[in-house]
């Protein structure tokens, strides 16, 4: 199936045309993170209706969480190098730094699985677990659609000449959602873990 | 979709407005590039309406079952079962395939690249993605019934939607998680297409209320449908994986599920009912030749229905063990609401006073509409204090009034805007005659249905039932007549759409003489809306002095 562009046989040049990508990210995201809110609206119910919190039996275990944080937390500065070579016009340069937020995007996500084969208890044990494997495994998914999406950027950028100084946005595009996911996940490590301590 | 072919020599345009400056160009889509995936908003635009259409049709039907049903006390034509199979598929259909996806898809795609002066939405293909969502999500509802049908109202309230027709059930949910990812893709692209695509010589308060309108409910979709989609998937996971969010034997709580769940379904009677809004604010000022009165007001309270309105949904749960300071604060809120909206109300009026009144087609719908939805908002005003909600609460007086709110305010509102659009997007005029007819037979129906609902509330009767007490017959048998009634509006108005599409009445380029920057194309629009981008020289409701010469905005637009 073809689709026609109506603007490929139709000369506008002289109109100029806004990449309007990054805005049309950044208000999806917004969007986006209202579900997470609903998700964690649903588990801070919980844990306030619950006397015991998390009931006994669906501990969380830290170690391993925390050594994930720091990963995804530190990536979020990795990918962002990437992005200032490609304003300096370095292209190999972002790609070694992409390269490496996709191994530890890649480390995080082994780290959350590893975590829910160890903790012993599954995704129906209760109302705790029901939330914690619903959040953590949406959470996981953005991650791994941030992946694909910075290997979609890795091999575009095999292309000579795809992205420089001046033409990014598409690497700009996987760095941003990158960053909110980073984001979520601090958000989601303070209720679930860190909350729990206490 | 095959290439359109370039036709050599483009006959002169029509519009003596616009430059000829280019030829090569396929001036317009032929009848086969409707059922592609195409990326031009009109043709999106008109997808939505007319696949919207098919499934009003078909949620008629089901109602008329269902009407039929309640003619006698006794369930002797559909089993209960089906009956609420009917009920649900009924009120999800009209909600999230009728009402929404043709007041914001349908209108919002034809008219904001337009009335903004652009040559398409910010997002093209997403556009076409976001339409194409919606015909699976009714097959899967249609493809429910193999399985018993969801049976838990639109509402799909656990724990009955746990315990009855899971299949069902999850067919619903995954219906509603397509729609709802429409509706935030398409609204993503309204955001972006009307806060950075707009002709810079339009200015801000020139632009069309229609616009205004469609912004607020974009937002307020971005903001509440991820909400919803929350819930369903808890739902899902219910139904399906063994969780137990909302299954109180389990240290789950159903009351969760209504929050999460009213959080959108609250805002969502304004996503249906503001782009209706702004259908009014564009056909009234039109056909009533006269500036619509106070511009700014009605702008602004299309934003402040969007704040105050993702503050309001407890009132829908007043019954729900809500506590007494909620109640409290809940109901304030809610009145709080009735001032926005009375305050367009009172500018339609305004607007209306003393205007040279054309009483076409669109501008009958219209007026019908401000009856019937001042009538549904006084309705919706006795519920939203907590009193007197839990007396008529989950009687026949909710349902007469949010029908009069949804075919009253709603249904009227498409109407007038596929009379009053229908020459641009076709071409043609629709016939004036099977209009009138179609909107008396509409009107009578309406109100035949729905008035003597509200009677039947306020003696007792429950809502959502197949059988009722004998002493509820003949208003029952009234509601029925009216249903059929409306059944047989449908009629004129169809036999008009596929008459007048191919063989009405030529409309020109501006046959209501609007100015609105829709009209400043040719009827139909080329494909790239115009050949050179229109300047916008005067205000889009500047009636009363003639508009060429009119260089820029008068003061009391621009002030
Ligand atoms: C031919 C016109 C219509 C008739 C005769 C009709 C009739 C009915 C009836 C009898 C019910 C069942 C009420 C109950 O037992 O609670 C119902 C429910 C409903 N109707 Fe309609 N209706 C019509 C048009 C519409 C339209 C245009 C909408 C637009 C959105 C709509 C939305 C709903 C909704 C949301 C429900 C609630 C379903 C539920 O409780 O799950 N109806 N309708
Ligand atoms: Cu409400």
């Amino acid at each position: 199936m073809t689709v026609a562009t109506p603007s490929e046989h139709h000369g506008h040049d002289a109109e100029h045309h806004p990449d309007l990508r990054v805005p049309g990210l950044l208000t999806f995201l917004i969007s986006e993170s209202l579900m997470f809110g609903g998700f964690f609206a649903t588990y801070l119910f919980f844990r306030q209706t619950t006397d015991v919190w998390p009931p006994e039996g669906t501990e969380v275990e830290l170690l391993v969480p925390t050594i994930n944080t720091i990963i995804l937390v530190s990536s979020s500065f990795v990918i962002h190098f990437g992005e200032m070579a490609i304003k300096k016009n370095n292209v190999a340069g972002m790609q070694w730094w992409y390269k490496v937020t996709a191994v530890m995007g890649a480390m995080f996500l082994l780290g959350q699985v590893y975590e829910y084969l160890t903790l012993g208890y599954g995704m129906t044990a209760n109302v705790f677990a029901n939330c914690f494997y619903i959040m953590t495994g949406f959470h996981g998914l953005h991650v791994f659609v941030g992946l694909l999406l910075i290997l979609g950027v890795l091999k575009r950028s095999q292309r000579p000449g795809h992205y420089s100084a001046t033409k990014h946005t598409g690497i700009e595009m996987a760095e941003i959602y990158w960053h909110f996911v980073d984001i979520i996940w601090i958000v989601l490590f303070t209720l679930l873990y860190v909350l729990t301590q206490f | 979709m095959t290439q359109t072919e370039l036709p050599r020599n483009t006959p002169p345009d029509k519009n003596p407005q616009v430059a000829v400056t280019h030829t090569a160009h396929p001036k317009k889509w032929k009848w086969y590039d409707y059922f592609t995936f195409n990326i031009d908003h009109k043709v999106i635009g008109i997808q939505y309406l007319v696949t919207a259409f098919l499934f009003y049709l078909i949620g008629g039907l089901m109602a008329i079952a269902i009407r039929a049903e309640l003619a006698t006390p006794d369930a002797d034509i559909l089993d209960p079962n089906l009956y609420n199979a009917f009920m649900t598929n009924h009120g999800t259909i009209m909600i999230f395939l009728w009402i929404v996806p043709s007041a914001i898809g349908g209108f919002g795609n034809y008219l904001v690249p337009l009335m903004v002066g652009a040559r398409d939405m910010a997002f093209p293909k997403l556009n076409a993605i976001a339409f194409w969502l919606n015909p699976p999500a009714g097959l899967l509802l249609l493809l429910s019934f193999l399985f018993g049908g969801s049976q838990s109202g639109w509402t799909a309230y656990p724990p009955l939607s746990l315990v009855t027709a899971p299949v069902a059930q999850s067919l619903w949910i995954l219906a509603i998680v397509l729609v709802g990812t429409s509706s935030i893709l398409g609204s993503l692209n309204f955001v972006i297409t009307i806060l950075m695509m707009k002709v810079p010589s339009l200015k801000w308060d020139q632009l069309p209320l229609f616009c205004w309108a469609i912004l607020a409910t974009s937002v307020l979709a971005l903001l509440s449908t991820p909400v919803l989609a929350a819930g369903l998937v808890l739902l899902l996971f219910d139904l399906n994986f063994g969780t137990s969010f909302f299954k109180p034997d389990a240290g789950g709580n159903v009351v969760i599920y209504q929050h999460l769940f009213w959080f959108y379904s609250h805002p969502a009677v304004y996503l249906m009912i503001l782009p209706i809004f702004g259908i009014m604010s564009e056909v009234i000022p039109v056909h009533a030749r006269k500036p619509i009165f106070g511009y700014k007001a009605i702008a602004y309270s299309s934003v402040a229905i969007c704040v105050v309105g993702l503050f309001v949904w407890v009132h829908h749960m007043f019954t729900s063990g809500t506590p007494g300071w909620m109640r409290m604060f809940f109901t304030i809120s809610t009145l709080i609401v009735a001032v926005p909206t009375g305050v367009k109300i009172f500018a339609w009026v305004a607007t209306l006073w003393g205007g040279k009144i054309r009483f076409t087609s669109a501008m009958l719908f219209a007026i019908g509409l401000l009856s019937m939805f001042v009538m549904g908002g006084l309705s919706g005003v006795t519920m939203g204090t907590a009193p007197f909600d839990v007396h008529v609460h989950d009687t026949y007086y909710v349902v007469g009034h949010f029908h009069y709110v949804l075919f009253g305010g709603s249904v009227f509102g498409i109407y007038a805007g596929i009379y009053h659009w229908f020459p641009k997007m076709t071409g043609h005029k629709l016939n004036e005659f099977l209009g009138r007819t179609h909107f008396f037979l509409t009107f009578i129906g309406t109100n035949l249905t729905f008035l003597p609902m509200h009677e039947l509330g306020l003696q007792g009767m429950p809502r959502r039932v197949a059988m009722y007490d004998p002493q509820f017959t003949s208003l029952n048998e009234i509601c029925t007549i009216g249903a059929f009634i409306l059944g047989l509006s449908v009629i004129p108005f169809t036999i008009n759409i596929l008459w007048s599409w191919s063989r009405g009445e030529v409309a020109g380029d501006n046959p209501w003489r609007a100015l609105t920057l829709e009209w400043t194309t040719s009827s139909p629009p080329l494909i790239e809306n115009w050949e050179v981008l229109p300047v916008a020289t005067h205000g889009p409701y500047d009636y009363g002095h003639s508009p060429e010469a009119q260089p820029t905005a008068t003061p009391e637009v621009s002030a």
